[in-house]
């Protein structure tokens, strides 16, 4: 079993596709060449000038690279990090031979200059890229282990083997399903925490959750599932769902001594996955069962470390609900 | 008569309550025990309780409406109250404050043998005392309780205008009317440090019900002094001299 210390590194291009790894690059790159006007420019007010001159020439190269490694980034992942590193620089610099044909006569270096530039710039925004991913890495290393303190209340497992206990000499049958159903989820929880898996798999879990805390709760408790629409082959971090389901249970079903509804919901809209899930708002009782927040701020991180800037969570009370909102992009199995 | 020990269980799940049921008919051979009440609710418990003659009570600690504690709490103050087991599935905090109170409890799932040692020790023992209890308590109670002999009323903490001792008891004034309670001012005061104020030796007022004070001109015997005006009832109290520098602060915009 591998200790978290020694995760390896994972030796991958950056995901073109991925927002924050655009935005990254077309600031960093815009930040170098305000910095190289910085020095060529002696005078503060040429500055800005000089700037937007410099910007006309190396935008156009710029967006389009990133246009283009945004429409062959799947095919790119397919090489060696060095050789997709070489295509990358390629790309860049093929885009600046053709921005230099066009625009040459006011650039104000020779070709071989300008991809002298362009590539050692390519390069600089590759090795960032590359840094960035390295600092995230044990980050992503110990989401296993934080994923495994998000999940799972003590609280519900002596519960339910609680239940089970009581099963097992009126309903033996119903006892043999329930331990299975916990088997089920204690192999989920037991799993790495830093790969995707698919949303039918996720939601089988979530459902075999329920099942347990029905047993619990009774009739206190009444789910309402709509998945329908829900894409059934998207990807999405390991046990995202589960610890959400669990909170609103947790929450908004047993401190109250009616009937608690809770809504699932999973859709598809376009390039996104949608996820709602609602209970009834029960005002918290004086620190009795706080701790909400460190589940949601650690799946918060958990979408961000998978999904960068492109994943939302939000959560609210309306009215008498509460809500949770997931959004991540839609990404089938590659 | 020796009889069956007459036993409550409480516990908002019912696969729970049907195991600790099962467990008391297995130990039957050793402690004859006969249920006399469920209830999946803290209230319910208030309500239910003092009429069943339970001995024992199973406690389960984490219940919709009222903590296991608190609960606790409140029952004591009963005439036969009974002794208390309390059941976790899983509380840290808690199980450290009963260790340190030594208070009985079980921890979930229950073994048959713990709940038999259990019983036998409440039985050899009888109720624990209300200081234990209040000891073991996380915070401060949401209640206060009256005891009628064989009834429990509950007053919500927050709808209570002041409190004032008088002699040996403390009449409680809300909007609707008055309780009386047998508690120390002081210990009330400690617990809800938050929510009371001082204003008098004999007296605690609501910060969240003071109005504003009125300045009440001395003449003949009484002292000039001033007056707290409090939302919900048209009584007046008088504002101690000593205390009145730390009273006036409570309002914020705090004049006449």
């Amino acid at each position: 079993m591998p200790s978290i210390r020694q995760n390896p590194f994972p030796e991958s291009l950056p995901d073109f596709r991925n927002l924050g790894v655009t935005a990254r690059a077309l600031i960093g790159v815009n930040l170098l060449a305000l910095v190289a006007t910085l020095f060529s420019e002696p005078d503060w007010s040429n500055t800005l000038g000089a700037y937007v001159i410099k910007a006309a020439l190396f935008e156009p190269p710029l967006v389009a690279s990133l246009a283009l490694l945004y429409a062959v980034a799947p095919w790119l992942l397919r090489f060696p990090y060095w050789s997709g590193c070489a295509l990358v620089i390629a790309v860049v610099l093929v885009f600046s031979v053709a921005t230099h044909l066009v625009l040459g006569e006011f650039a104000p270096a020779g070709l071989l200059r300008t991809l002298v530039l362009a590539a050692s710039t390519a390069a600089t925004v590759l090795a960032y890229l590359r840094l960035h991913t390295k600092a995230y890495s044990p980050a992503l290393a110990e989401a296993r282990l934080q994923a495994l303190q998000a999940r799972i209340r003590p609280h519900f497992l002596f519960n339910s083997l609680n239940a089970v206990l009581a099963l097992i000499r009126h309903d033996p049958r119903r006892a043999e399903r329930t331990l299975e159903d916990l088997a089920d989820l204690f192999r989920a929880l037991m799993s790495d925490g830093r790969n995707l898996v698919r949303l039918a798999d996720e939601i089988s879990l979530i459902e075999r959750y329920a099942a347990i805390e029905q047993l619990r709760l009774g009739e206190r408790l009444r789910m309402s599932w709509d998945l329908d629409n829900a894409p059934m082959d998207a990807m999405l971090p390991a046990l995202v769902l589960q610890p959400l389901l669990e909170n609103a249970i947790y929450h908004g079903v047993e401190p109250g001594t009616g009937v608690g509804d809770v809504l699932v919901r999973i859709e598809r809209r376009g390039n996104r996955v949608l996820v709602r899930i609602e209970n009834p708002w029960c005002e918290p009782v004086s620190g009795a069962r706080a701790g909400n927040h460190m589940a949601l701020d650690n799946i918060r991180e958990r979408l961000m470390l998978f999904f960068d800037d492109e994943a939302r969570l939000e959560s609210g009370v309306e009215g008498a609900r509460y809500r949770v909102e997931i959004e991540i992009p839609y990404r089938g199995r590659a | 008569m020796s009889g069956a020990l007459r036993i409550f269980i409480a516990d908002d799940e019912a696969p729970a309550r049907a195991r600790l049921k099962e467990l008391l008919s297995d130990i039957r051979g050793e402690i004859a025990s006969t249920v006399v009440g469920e209830s999946a609710s803290g209230l319910e418990v208030i309500d239910r309780l003092p009429g069943s003659a339970a001995q024992v009570l199973l406690l389960d600690i984490q219940m919709p409406g009222m903590d296991g504690v608190e609960l606790a709490r409140h029952l004591c103050a009963l005439e036969n109250a009974p002794a208390i087991i309390f059941v976790t599935a899983h509380d840290r905090h808690a199980v450290e404050a009963f260790e340190l109170n030594a208070l009985d409890y079980l921890m979930k799932p229950v073994r048959a043998e713990r709940l038999a040692a259990a019983l036998r020790k409440v039985l050899a023992t009888g109720p624990a005392p209300r200081e234990r209890l209040e000891r073991a308590a996380g915070g401060a109670r949401e209640f206060f309780s009256v005891a009628e002999r064989n009834r429990i009323v509950l007053v919500p903490v927050g709808e209570v205008l002041f409190l004032k001792a008088e002699l040996k008891y403390v009449t409680l004034r809300t909007r609707a009317g008055e309780h009386l309670i047998e508690e120390p001012l002081v210990s009330i005061e400690r617990e809800f440090a938050e929510r009371f104020v001082r204003v008098h030796r004999n007296c605690l007022v609501a910060r969240a019900a003071i109005r504003g004070f009125e300045r009440i001109a001395g003449s003949g015997e009484e002292e000039a002094h001033w007056n707290v005006v409090l939302e919900g009832t048209p009584e007046r109290l008088p504002v101690s001299r000593r205390l009145w520098p730390a009273v006036k602060g409570v309002l914020p915009e705090g004049r006449e």
